[in-house]
C-alpha cells in the first residue's frame, strides 16, 4: 500500500490507527507520522562527490493501557502491518509495569494551533539536484578565485509532522529547511568556514558564503603557536551555537531539574546582563516550528533573562511531575532524554564585529568549535578544540593567525563573563534545531591544550 | 526482492549508469528504558525501504525511499541518475573502482538465542531487577538502564552481477548509576556508558550478568562523591579496556579512514594527520608493541559481516605492525589512489544512506607476556583509569582529551584510593609511542560503538573495538580546573 502523500490523507490514517488502538484495548492512544523528503549535495576537493536524496515516512503509536505504556513504530502502511503494530504496542503495554506518575496524554489546547506560514518554502520543496549542484559552484568558484580547494554541503529538507491523539489533539504541518556550510583549504594550512540555514533554500547566498570562506582560509596561512592558556575571547557566531547547544542539553531541560542534573535554580544568576536566551518556536528569525511531537503548541519560553534563569522547557511528562502545562518541546516518543529547546535564540546586543574586536587588549578572535564534549556536566565545564579561523588579537586589532587550542572551559562562567553581545545574528542548524545567535566578546577563556596545525 | 533489485539496476542502467548498485534493506528493532527502577519506555521498530547508488559519467548519484513498489524503484533509479549528472556539473576527477570478484552468498550473524524470541517479559524483568539493585544504594540519584536489539536484513545487488543477502542481529545492554550532592555529578556505568554491545543473540545479554554489578557500581559512584580530585602532572597511565577501546577508536580507527585522508570529510568531521605519504615512509604510530588491525571477520563485533556495502568480502586489514603504520580502512573508490584493493570498510546506517568508509572492528591485538593485573603489579606509581566519561579529539585527530569515571591510584604495583573526575590529554602518536605495556589475552574483550557519528546527512555507524588493558608513560593527566 502507497503511504497517503498528504497531511489530510495522513491524518485519516492516524485516525484509523487510534481506532485500531481503541479496539486493541487502549485507553488512550497517540500518532505521530514523520514524512521527510530530503536531499543533500556534498563537495571536496572543489568537486562534488556524494550527492543523495531520500524519501521517507515513519509512523509511531504510543500506546496507553491505565499508567502502563507501549511504542511501536513502523515505515510500512498496509493494513495488515498498521493492524499488526496496534497489536504489538498493546501486548509492550500490557508486560510493562505502570508509569507511577504517568497522568495522561495532553489534551487539545485552549486554541487552535496557528500555521507559522514562514516555517514552509515551496522554493526548498522543490528545490533540485541542480539547484544544490548551482550552490556547490558557487562557493567552488569564489575559492578558485583565491587560490584554495573548497569543501562542504547543501542540504534541503521538508518535513511533514502528523500529531493525533485519543483526546483530540490533531496537529499537521509541513516545514522546511536549507543549510549550506563550508569549509576551506589553502596554502600555508591554512581553512576557513562559513555556514547559512534558512527556511527558503534560494534566500542563502552560496556565493557570499563561498567568499567569506575561502577569504578566511587565506588569512589563516601560516599561523603560529601560542601558548595556551587564560585569554579574553570574541566568539563568532560559529562557535556561540555550541554554548546555547550544550546549555540546551545540559541544563534547559525540564527532565534535567528534576534529575538534579542541571545548573538551573529559577532566579539565579549564571550569565551577565547582557545574556538573554529564550526558546521560541515562532520566530521568523530561526527554523519556526508550530507544535511539538506531542501535538501541544510551542510557548515562547525565556531560559536566561539578562543573565539570570528564568525557565525551562517541558513535555507532558515532566510537565505532569510538576503540576504545570507542557510547553511544547517533547520528542518523539519513548524519549529518556526529555524536552529539547528546539529553537534557541540569544538577544542581539548593540557592538559591531569591529567593536567587538576592538575591546580585546590581548585576546584571541574563535571562528568556530570542534568535538566538543561536557567533562563535569553540573557546572556545564566543556572540552573541545578551536577549528577554521583561530587570531591573536593585539590593542583591538587583528595581528594574525595562531594554530588549533584545546580548551577546557565552564560555558556558565563564560555566560557570566560575557562583556559585549554582536548586533548582527546568524540562524544555524544546531544540535537539533536552529539557532539564532550573534557573536559574544568574554572577558576569559581558558585554553588548556595545542595541537600542530 | 530479487525482481525489484533487477529492476532498479535495469532502470539505472537504461538511463545512463555505467555502474549501480541496490541496497533493499529491512530493518526490526526493540528498544527498553528503564529509570530509577521504573519502566520509563518500552518500543519496538521496523523499517524497510531502497537505496539505488549510480556513477554516470564518472560521478556519483544516490536516491532512495521506503516506498517498496515497482514504479517507485522506477523513479528513484531515475531521480538517482539525474542528481548523478547534476553531480557531473561540478567534476573534476572521475570517480574510478578496483576491480573485485563478483558478491555471491549469504551471511547470517551466528545467533544461539534469537532477541526476538525472548518474552518481553523477561527481557524487562532481568534488566529492571539490576536497575532497581543500583537504584536501591543509599546515595543514588538516579539510575538508567538500557536494552536494544536491532536486526538488519540487506539485499546487496550491483551492476557487475553481484547478489548477497545478509542477516546481522546486534544486541547491546548496560546499567548506569549516577549520585549528585551539590554541584558534583559522580557516574560509573557497566560494562560501558551506552552498554555492552556485540553482534549476537540474547546470549550476550545474560552473559552480562548485569545484576551482579549493579550494587558495587553504585556505592562506587556515592564513594566518588567524596573522593579527592584527580591529581595533575605527567603520569604513567593503565587504560582498562572500558576506556581503551575508545582511545583506539578516536586515535586509531578514525585517521586511518582514507576518505578522510583525502578529504572528502574535512567539512564536517574534519581529516587526518595520516597522509598517504606516511604509509610509503613506514611512518611509526606507536611503540613496538602496537598491533592494530580492521578484523570484519571477528567474532561477536558490532562490524563483523559478510560483505561491506559495496559487495567487498570482510577481511583483516593490518593498519598498525610493531608500532609502523601500513594500512588504511579504504572502498572500491579510494584503495586504487594509493594502489591497492579495497578492504571493505564501506558500510551504511540503514537503505536511506550511501556507503561510507567505516571502521569494522578495530582490534588492539593483545600480547603475550603480562595480565592487566600483572602490568598494575609492575607499576610503581600512576592511575589505573576505567570507564569513559568524555571524549574529544581536534579536526586531523592529534590532540585528544578524554575523562573517564573513575581513577584508581596505583602505588607500589597495588591499587588504593578513588579519585574523582580523571582526566587526560596528549598527541595521538606520541601517545602510542608511550605505551610499554600491552595486556595479554586475559582481558583481551570485544566491546562496541553504537553511536559513531559520520558523515551529511549523519550516519550512526556500529563498530566493534577488542582490546586488552594497556600501560601509557609521561601522559598528561587533570586538565582544567575547578
Amino acid at each position: 500500500m502507497k503511504d497517503p502523500g498528504d497531511a489530510v490523507g495522513w491524518l485519516l490514517l492516524a485516525d484509523e490507527v487510534l481506532d485500531l488502538a481503541a479496539a486493541a484495548g487502549a485507553s488512550q492512544a497517540e500518532v505521530v507520522i514523520q514524512a521527510d523528503d530530503a536531499a543533500l549535495t556534498r563537495f571536496a576537493n572543489s568537486e562534488i562527490h556524494q550527492n543523495v536524496a531520500e524519501r521517507n515516512a515513519r509512523l509511531s503509536l504510543r500506546f496507553i493501557h491505565g499508567q502502563c505504556i507501549g511504542v511501536a513504530a513502523t515505515g510500512r502502511f498496509d493494513p495488515g502491518t498498521i493492524k499488526k503494530l496496534a497489536e504489538t504496542a498493546g501486548e509492550i503495554a500490557r508486560n510493562v509495569e505502570p508509569l507511577a506518575d504517568f497522568v495522561s496524554l495532553p489534551s487539545p489546547g485552549p486554541r487552535a494551533i496557528p500555521d507559522l506560514p514562514g516555517a514552509f518554502s515551496a522554493a526548498t520543496a522543490e528545490a533540485t539536484p541542480e539547484l544544490r549542484a548551482e550552490g556547490a559552484r558557487a562557493v567552488i568558484a569564489r575559492a578558485d578565485e583565491v587560490g584554495v580547494t573548497a569543501y562542504g554541503s547543501f542540504a534541503t529538507s521538508t518535513e511533514t509532522i502528523i500529531v493525533a491523539n485519543s483526546l483530540g489533539v490533531r496537529a499537521s504541518a509541513a516545514r522546511t529547511w536549507s543549510q549550506l556550510i563550508t569549509v576551506s583549504m589553502g596554502p600555508g594550512g591554512g581553512t576557513g568556514y562559513a555556514e547559512a540555514a534558512a527556511v527558503d533554500a534560494t534566500k542563502i547566498d552560496a556565493a557570499a558564503l563561498g567568499k567569506e570562506a575561502s577569504e578566511l582560509a587565506r588569512a589563516t596561512a601560516e599561523a603560529v603557536a601560542i601558548e595556551p592558556g587564560d585569554y579574553p575571547v570574541v566568539l563568532d557566531t560559529y562557535a556561540v551555537v555550541d554554548v546555547l547547544d550544550m546549555l540546551g542539553y545540559l541544563g534547559f531541560s525540564a527532565l534535567a531539574v528534576q534529575e538534579g542534573r542541571s545548573f538551573v535554580e529559577i532566579g539565579k544568576r549564571v550569565g551577565s546582563e547582557l545574556v538573554t536566551i529564550r526558546d521560541d518556536g515562532a520566530d521568523p528569525a530561526g527554523l519556526p516550528m508550530a507544535f511539538d511531537y506531542e501535538g501541544v503548541e510551542k510557548q515562547r519560553v525565556d531560559l536566561l533573562t539578562r543573565g539570570v534563569c528564568s525557565g525551562v522547557v517541558y513535555d507532558g511528562q515532566t510537565a505532569a511531575r510538576d503540576g504545570v502545562r507542557s510547553t511544547g518541546h517533547g520528542l518523539p516518543a519513548p524519549n529518556p532524554y526529555g524536552p529539547f529547546p528546539l529553537n534557541m535564540v540569544m538577544e542581539a546586543g548593540t557592538s559591531s564585529r569591529d567593536e567587538l574586536i576592538g575591546g580585546l587588549e590581548r585576546g584571541l578572535l574563535v571562528t568556530r568549535f570542534h568535538y566538543t564534549n561536557p567533562v563535569h556536566p553540573k557546572l556545564a565545564i566543556v572540552t573541545g578544540m578551536t577549528r577554521d579561523g583561530t587570531f591573536l588579537v593585539e590593542n583591538g586589532r587583528i595581528v594574525g593567525p595562531v594554530k588549533n587550542l584545546r580548551f577546557t572551559q565552564s560555558y556558565l562562567e563564560a555566560l557570566a563573563g560575557v562583556s559585549a553581545v554582536g548586533l548582527e545574528r546568524r540562524c544555524l542548524k544546531g544540535f537539533l534545531g536552529g539557532v539564532v545567535v550573534p557573536a559574544v566578546r568574554i572577558n576569559s577563556w581558558t585554553f588548556t591544550g595545542a595541537t600542530e596545525h | 526482492m530479487r525482481d525489484l533489485s533487477e529492476r532498479a539496476l535495469s532502470t539505472a542502467t537504461v538511463r545512463g549508469a555505467s555502474y549501480a548498485d541496490v541496497r533493499i534493506v529491512e530493518r526490526v528493532d526493540e528498544s527498553i528504558t528503564l529509570k530509577s527502577g521504573r519502566v520509563e519506555g518500552v518500543a519496538s521498530g521496523e523499517s524497510e525501504g531502497f537505496g539505488i547508488r549510480v556513477l554516470v559519467d564518472g560521478a556519483w548519484g544516490f536516491a532512495s525511499s521506503h516506498r517498496l513498489e515497482g514504479d517507485e524503484v522506477d523513479r528513484v533509479a531515475a531521480d538517482a541518475v539525474r542528481i548523478a549528472r547534476a553531480s557531473a556539473t561540478a567534476l573534476r576527477q572521475r570517480v574510478q573502482l578496483d576491480d573485485r570478484p563478483a558478491a555471491h552468498g549469504t551471511y547470517r550473524t551466528p545467533v544461539v538465542e534469537d532477541p526476538f524470541a525472548v518474552s518481553l517479559e523477561t527481557k524487562v524483568g532481568e534488566l529492571l531487577a539490576a536497575d532497581q539493585l543500583a537504584s536501591s544504594v543509599k546515595g543514588i540519584t538516579f539510575t538508567e538502564s538500557t536494552y536494544t536489539a536491532q536486526r538488519s536484513h540487506t539485499i546487496f545487488a550491483a551492476s557487475d552481477g553481484s547478489y548477497t543477502d545478509q542477516t546481522i542481529t546486534h544486541v547491546g545492554s548496560g546499567i548506569e548509576t549516577n549520585a549528585i550532592e551539590g554541584d558534583e555529578h559522580q557516574r560509573r556505568s557497566y560494562p560501558d556508558a551506552g552498554g555492552g554491545w556485540q553482534s549476537a543473540g540474547y546470549e550476550y545479554i545474560r552473559g552480562l550478568h548485569l545484576a551482579d554489578h549493579a550494587g558495587a557500581l553504585s556505592e562506587e559512584a556515592v564513594e566518588l562523591l567524596k573522593a579527592p580530585q584527580c591529581p595533575s602532572g605527567s603520569m604513567t597511565i593503565v587504560l582498562d579496556p572500558s576506556q581503551l577501546y575508545l582511545q583506539v577508536h578516536e586515535s586509531c580507527g578514525h585517521p586511518t579512514e582514507l576518505d578522510r585522508v583525502f578529504g572528502t570529510e574535512a567539512s564536517y568531521a574534519g581529516t587526518s594527520f595520516l597522509t598517504t605519504d606516511k604509509l610509503e615512509a613506514g611512518f611509526r604510530y606507536g611503540s613496538d608493541l602496537i598491533n592494530i588491525v580492521a578484523d570484519a571477520t571477528a567474532p561477536g563485533g558490532l562490524g563483523t559481516f559478510g560483505w561491506d556495502d559495496e559487495g567487498v568480502a570482510a577481511q583483516a586489514v593490518p593498519l598498525i605492525q610493531e608500532g609502523i603504520f601500513v594500512g588504511y580502512l579504504s572502498s572500491r573508490e579510494t584503495a586504487p589512489r594509493i594502489g591497492r584493493q579495497s578492504g571493505g570498510a564501506m558500510r551504511a546506517d540503514g537503505w536511506n544512506r550511501i556507503p561510507l568508509i567505516r571502521m569494522t572492528n578495530i582490534n588492539l591485538l593483545p600480547r603475550p607476556g603480562m595480565s592487566l593485573d600483572e602490568i598494575v603489579a609492575d607499576t610503581d606509581d600512576g592511575l589505573y583509569l576505567r570507564s569513559n566519561r568524555s571524549w574529544s579529539i581536534d579536526d586531523r585527530r592529534l590532540n585528544f582529551q578524554f575523562a573517564t569515571e573513575v581513577a584508581y591510584e596505583i602505588k607500589g604495583g597495588k591499587k588504593g584510593r578513588l579519585f574523582k573526575n580523571p582526566t587526560y590529554t596528549g598527541i595521538t602518536y606520541e601517545f602510542w609511542r608511550s605505551c610499554d605495556a600491552v595486556g595479554d589475552e586475559r582481558s583481551y574483550v570485544m566491546l562496541g560503538t553504537p553511536n559513531c557519528g559520520k558523515g551529511e546527512p549523519g550516519q550512526t555507524g556500529h563498530v566493534g573495538h577488542a582490546v586488552p588493558g594497556a600501560r601509557f608513560r609521561n601522559v598528561q593527566v587533570g586538565v582544567g580546573k575547578w
